[in-house]
C-alpha cells in the first residue's frame, strides 16, 4: 500500500456529549486518493474537519485519540501549522468576497503574513492557478473579485487557493455536491492529475465518482470505519454486510 | 349577516386606513414645504461664509456653526467608531453571559434621553476642565452614536458566513488574522451604513450640546473651547424675538434637512456600492 | 499564539469599556444628585413646589407633564400609526405607494427633533391658539397639547415600524385560512390579525412611548415653560426634560443644579424602566411566533 503518511489512531469524536464518530483506526496512504463514503450523518465531514483540526473551531466540538501526521501528533503541534500543512475545501465554494481572483490564491500568505517579493507572488499565483486548470479562463481577470467567476470555477479558485500553500495533504469535502455536470467533471480530471503529486482526502456521496477517482476507499457506518480497501476491492467484494447494502441500495 | 353591508363596512374601512396613513405623513410634506419656503431667501453664497450679524441688521451667515458641527461630527466619529466596532465584533464572536448583559447594557445607553447624555458629559468633561468646549459636545454626540456602532458592527459581522472563517483558519490563518482580514472588510459596507446611520442621529442633536459645545459666535478651530453648531444655533436663533434671526434659524433649517436628506441617499448609494456578494 | 491572546484581550477591553460607561453613567448621575437626594429624598418626586429662589425642589409638576404629554401623543398616535402598519403589511404588497410610504416614514424618523420644535413653535402653535380662542380658555398657544401633537408625530415612524414588524410575523396561512372561510379583509384584521400582533404592538407603543418620554428640544420649545403643576392640557407646562433643557446653565445655587441632576436620574430610571419593558415584551412575542 505504499507509505501512510497520515495515521489515525483509535480516534473519538462529536458535539456536545455524543460522540459521532467511535474508535476510528485509518491509515491513509501517500500519495494517492482515498474517498471516504457512508450515509449521510454518518460523520464523514466531522472526520476530516479532525484532520486539519477545524473541527474544534465549533463550541460544541468534543474529540480524543491521536493523528499522526509523518509520525508527529498533530494534536500536539499548534493548529495553524496543522492547517498550513494539510489544506482543505469546501463543499460550497466559498472564496474570500473582498479579495481579487488573484488576491484570493495568496490569501494563505496574506493571511499568515508572509511578505513577498512581487515575483513570487506572481509565480506562486500562476503555478497555483495553473495546477487547479484554470490559468487560461482567469488571467485576464485576475484583478477582478473572485465572486465573479462561475460556481465550478470558484471552486478550482478555491483549490488553487489550498494549493498555493503547498500542502502536504488536500481535504475535499463533497467538493463538486454544488456543481453542475461538467463543472463536476472538470474537477475530476483536476483531481485525477492532482493526486500524482499530493495526498488527497475527498468525501463523497457519488460511487461513479468514487470509482473513478479514488485508489482506496473508507466506508464509515454509524460512526464506525466498516471497511478500508483498494476500491476495486472494496466496490467488487465488499467484505462486510453494511458496505454492500449501501452500494446496492445507491444503485438500485 | 348582510354580506352587502358587510362589504361596505369592509371598503369603508380601507378608506379610513388610508386616509389615516395619508394624513399621518402629512406633517412632513409641510415641514419639508414651510422650511424651504422660509428658508430659502436666507440662502445665498455669504450664507455660507459669514458670521451672524447682531439683531437689527439682516444678512449674514452661519460659518461658525457649519464649522462647529463639523468639527463635532468629525471628533464623535473619532471617539466612537473604534470603540463601537470592537465592541460590536466582541458581542458578535464571543458568546458568554457578559456578552449577554453587554447587549442588554447597550440597550439601554441606546435609550438614555439626549439630555440624560448632556448632564453626562457635563460632569465627565465640562466640570473637570472648568469650562465648555468642543470636545465635551464630542463626547456627547460620541456617546449617542456608540450603540448605533456597536450594534450595525455585530449584525453585519454576525452576516458574514461561517464557511468564510473556516476557509481562513483551513488556510492556517490565526484568529487575530482571520478577523482583521476577512470578517472585517466583509463587514465594512455594513460598518460604514452604521456610520452614517450614526452620523445622522448626532448631526440634529441639540439637548446633549447645550451645556457641553455651548455655542460660540464666532467660528472656533479648537476643541478646547466652546464651540456653536447647526442646532444649537437654530434653537437660539429660533427662540430670539428677532424677525431676521428667525429668517437665519428657518436657512439653518433647510440646510440641515439637507444634510439628513443626503446623509439618507448616501445611505442607501453605500448599500449598493459596496454589497459584498457571498 | 500571543498575537490571539492579546486580540481577544483588546476585544474584552472594548466590551468592558462600554460596560463600564454605562455603570459610570448611572453612578455619576446619583454623586452628582446626592446634595438634593439627601435634602428631599424620594419624597421629591412626589411634592409639587419648584421654587429655586426659596431652594424648594419638588418634581411632581414635571412627572406629571412628561406622563400627560406622552400619554396624549401615545393616543393621538396610535391610530395613525396602526393605520401605516396595516397598509404597509396588509394592503398593500409592493409597489410605488408603498416605497413612498415606506421612504417617507423613513424620513419622518430622520427628521431632527430641533426642526420639529421650531415648525411646531410657528406653524402649531398658532393653530392651537386659534383653537383655545374658539372654546374660550386661556389662548396661550405653547402647552401640554401643543406638545403632545409634535410628539405624536415624531413617534409615528417608531410604532408604525414596529407594528409593522410584528403583522409580518402573523403566519400567512392563518389569514388564508380566514379569507378561505369568506371573511373581509376589515373582519380578518379584527379578528385574526390585531389579536395575534397585540403583544407585539404593545411593545411598539412601550418604546415609542420611551422615545417620547425623554424628547427635549421639540417638547421645550412648544410647551411653554411653567413650572406650575398642569391643571389641563392647555395649560403651559414643563416636562422633565424640558426643565433640565431650561435651567441647567442659569442654575447658579449647587442645590438647584443637583436638583435638576436628580430629575436627570429620575429620567434615566424611568425610561430606562419603560425600554427594558418594551425589549422584555417584544423578545417574549418573537418566542412564542417561534414556537408556534
Ligand atoms: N455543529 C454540530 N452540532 C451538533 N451536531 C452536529 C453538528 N454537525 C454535525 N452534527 C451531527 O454529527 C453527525 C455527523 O455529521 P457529519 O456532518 O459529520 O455527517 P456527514 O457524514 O458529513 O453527513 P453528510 O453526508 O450529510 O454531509 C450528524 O448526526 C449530525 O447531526
Ligand atoms: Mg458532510
Amino acid at each position: 500500500m505504499g507509505d501512510k503518511i497520515l495515521k489515525i489512531e483509535n480516534f473519538y469524536a462529536g458535539y456536545g456529549h455524543t460522540w459521532v464518530l467511535r474508535n476510528i483506526n485509518l491509515e491513509i496512504p501517500e500519495k494517492k486518493l482515498t474517498a471516504i463514503m457512508g450515509p449521510s450523518g454518518c460523520g464523514k465531514s466531522t472526520l476530516i474537519r479532525c484532520i486539519n483540526r477545524i473541527h474544534e473551531l465549533n463550541p460544541e466540538a468534543i474529540y480524543r485519540g491521536h493523528i499522526y501526521l509523518n509520525g508527529k501528533d498533530i494534536y500536539k503541534m499548534h493548529p495553524t501549522i496543522v492547517r498550513r500543512k494539510i489544506g482543505m475545501v469546501f463543499q460550497k465554494p466559498n472564496p474570500f468576497p473582498t479579495m481579487s481572483v488573484y488576491e484570493n490564491v495568496i490569501a494563505g500568505y496574506i493571511l499568515n503574513g508572509i511578505k513577498l517579493k512581487k515575483e513570487e507572488k506572481d509565480k506562486i499565483v500562476e503555478d497555483a492557478l495553473k495546477k487547479a486548470f484554470l490559468w487560461n479562463e482567469v488571467k485576464d481577470v485576475l484583478h477582478r473579485k473572485g465572486t465573479f467567476l462561475s460556481g465550478g470555477q470558484q471552486q478550482r479558485l478555491c483549490i488553487a487557493r489550498a494549493l498555493a500553500m503547498k500542502p502536504e495533504i488536500l481535504l475535499l469535502d463533497e467538493p463538486t455536491s454544488a456543481l453542475d455536470p461538467k463543472a463536476t467533471s472538470r474537477i475530476e480530471e483536476l483531481i485525477v492529475e492532482l493526486k500524482k503529486t499530493i495526498t488527497i482526502v475527498m468525501v463523497t456521496h457519488n460511487i461513479a465518482q468514487a470509482v473513478r477517482v479514488s485508489d482506496y476507499t473508507a466506508f464509515i457506518y454509524l460512526g464506525e470505519l466498516v471497511e478500508f480497501g483498494p476500491t476495486e476491492k472494496v466496490f467488487a467484494a465488499p467484505e462486510r454486510k453494511e458496505t454492500e447494502e449501501y452500494l446496492v441500495g445507491k444503485f438500485g | 349577516m348582510n354580506s352587502r353591508n358587510r362589504v361596505v363596512k369592509d371598503n369603508l374601512f380601507k378608506l379610513f386606513v388610508f386616509l389615516l396613513a395619508a394624513l399621518s405623513i402629512l406633517p412632513l410634506f409641510l415641514i419639508i414645504f414651510q422650511t424651504v419656503r422660509n428658508g430659502i431667501s436666507a440662502i445665498n453664497p455669504e450664507f455660507f461664509y459669514k458670521l451672524p450679524k447682531p439683531p437689527g441688521e439682516s444678512g449674514g451667515g452661519i460659518l461658525n456653526s457649519l464649522v462647529g458641527s463639523f468639527m463635532l461630527v468629525i471628533l464623535a466619529t473619532a471617539f466612537s467608531v473604534p470603540i463601537g466596532t470592537l465592541t460590536g465584533i466582541f458581542i458578535a464572536e464571543v458568546r458568554n453571559s457578559f456578552t449577554e448583559l453587554l447587549r442588554t447594557l447597550v440597550n439601554i445607553l441606546q435609550g438614555l434621553p439626549s439630555i440624560v447624555i448632556g448632564i453626562l458629559a457635563y460632569l465627565w468633561v465640562v466640570k473637570p476642565m472648568g469650562g465648555f468646549s468642543a470636545i465635551s459636545g464630542a463626547v456627547a454626540l460620541a456617546v449617542m452614536m456608540l450603540p448605533v456602532i456597536i450594534k450595525t458592527t455585530e449584525e453585519t459581522v454576525r452576516l458574514v458566513p461561517f464557511t468564510l472563517r473556516e476557509a481562513s483558519f483551513s488556510l492556517g490563518a490565526t484568529y487575530t488574522k482571520t478577523i482583521i482580514k476577512i470578517i472585517l472588510p466583509a463587514s465594512a459596507r455594513g460598518i460604514l451604513s452604521g456610520i452614517i446611520v450614526g452620523t445622522s442621529r448626532i448631526i440634529g442633536e441639540t439637548a446633549p450640546l447645550l451645556f457641553t459645545a455651548f455655542g460660540n459666535p464666532f467660528v472656533n478651530l479648537n476643541p478646547m473651547k466652546p464651540t456653536d453648531a447647526l442646532p444649537l444655533l437654530i434653537f437660539n436663533y429660533a427662540m430670539s424675538p428677532y424677525e431676521e434671526w428667525h429668517k437665519i434659524a428657518w436657512g439653518a433649517s433647510l440646510v440641515l434637512i439637507i444634510v439628513v436628506l443626503g446623509l439618507n441617499l448616501l445611505l442607501k448609494m453605500v448599500g449598493k456600492r459596496w454589497e459584498t456578494k457571498f | 499564539m500571543k498575537t490571539d491572546r492579546i486580540f481577544r484581550a483588546v476585544l474584552y477591553a472594548g466590551g468592558a469599556f462600554v460596560a463600564l460607561l454605562v455603570l459610570l453613567a448611572f453612578l455619576s448621575l446619583c454623586h452628582a444628585s446626592w446634595l438634593s437626594l439627601k435634602k428631599f429624598g424620594i419624597k421629591f418626586i412626589l411634592s409639587r413646589e419648584w421654587d429655586p429662589v426659596n431652594e424648594k425642589f419638588g418634581a411632581l409638576p414635571f412627572i406629571v407633564g412628561t406622563f400627560m404629554t406622552s400619554i396624549i401623543a401615545l393616543i393621538i398616535s396610535l391610530p395613525f400609526s396602526i393605520s401605516i402598519a396595516l397598509l404597509l403589511g396588509v394592503y398593500l404588497r409592493e409597489g410605488f405607494i408603498k416605497k413612498v410610504l415606506t421612504y417617507a416614514t423613513d424620513l419622518l424618523a430622520g427628521i431632527p427633533s430641533i426642526i420639529y420644535g421650531f415648525w411646531g413653535l410657528f406653524f402649531l402653535v398658532p393653530l392651537v391658539r386659534k383653537l383655545e380662542m374658539k372654546l374660550g380658555v386661556l389662548p396661550y398657544g405653547v402647552g401640554i397639547l401643543t406638545a403632545s401633537i409634535v410628539l405624536a408625530i415624531m413617534i409615528v415612524p417608531y410604532t408604525s415600524s414596529i407594528a409593522r414588524e410584528v403583522i409580518s410575523m402573523v403566519p400567512g396561512d392563518i389569514i388564508e385560512a380566514g379569507f378561505s372561510l369568506g371573511a373581509t379583509t376589515r373582519e380578518i384584521i379584527f379578528g385574526i390579525i390585531l389579536p395575534y400582533a397585540r403583544s407585539g404592538i404593545f411593545a411598539g407603543i412601550l418604546l415609542a412611548f420611551g422615545r417620547a418620554f425623554g424628547e427635549t428640544m421639540a417638547v421645550t420649545m412648544v410647551i411653554g415653560n411653567s413650572n406650575c403643576m398642569p391643571k389641563s392640557i392647555f395649560c403651559p407646562a414643563n416636562t422633565m426634560a424640558s426643565v433640565i433643557a431650561n435651567e441647567f446653565t442659569e442654575a447658579t445655587k449647587d442645590i438647584h443644579l443637583s436638583s435638576l441632576i436628580y430629575i436627570g436620574l429620575w429620567l434615566f430610571l424611568f425610561t430606562f424602566a419603560i425600554n427594558l419593558l418594551g425589549n422584555l415584551v417584544i423578545k417574549k412575542f418573537r418566542v412564542e411566533v417561534k414556537n408556534e
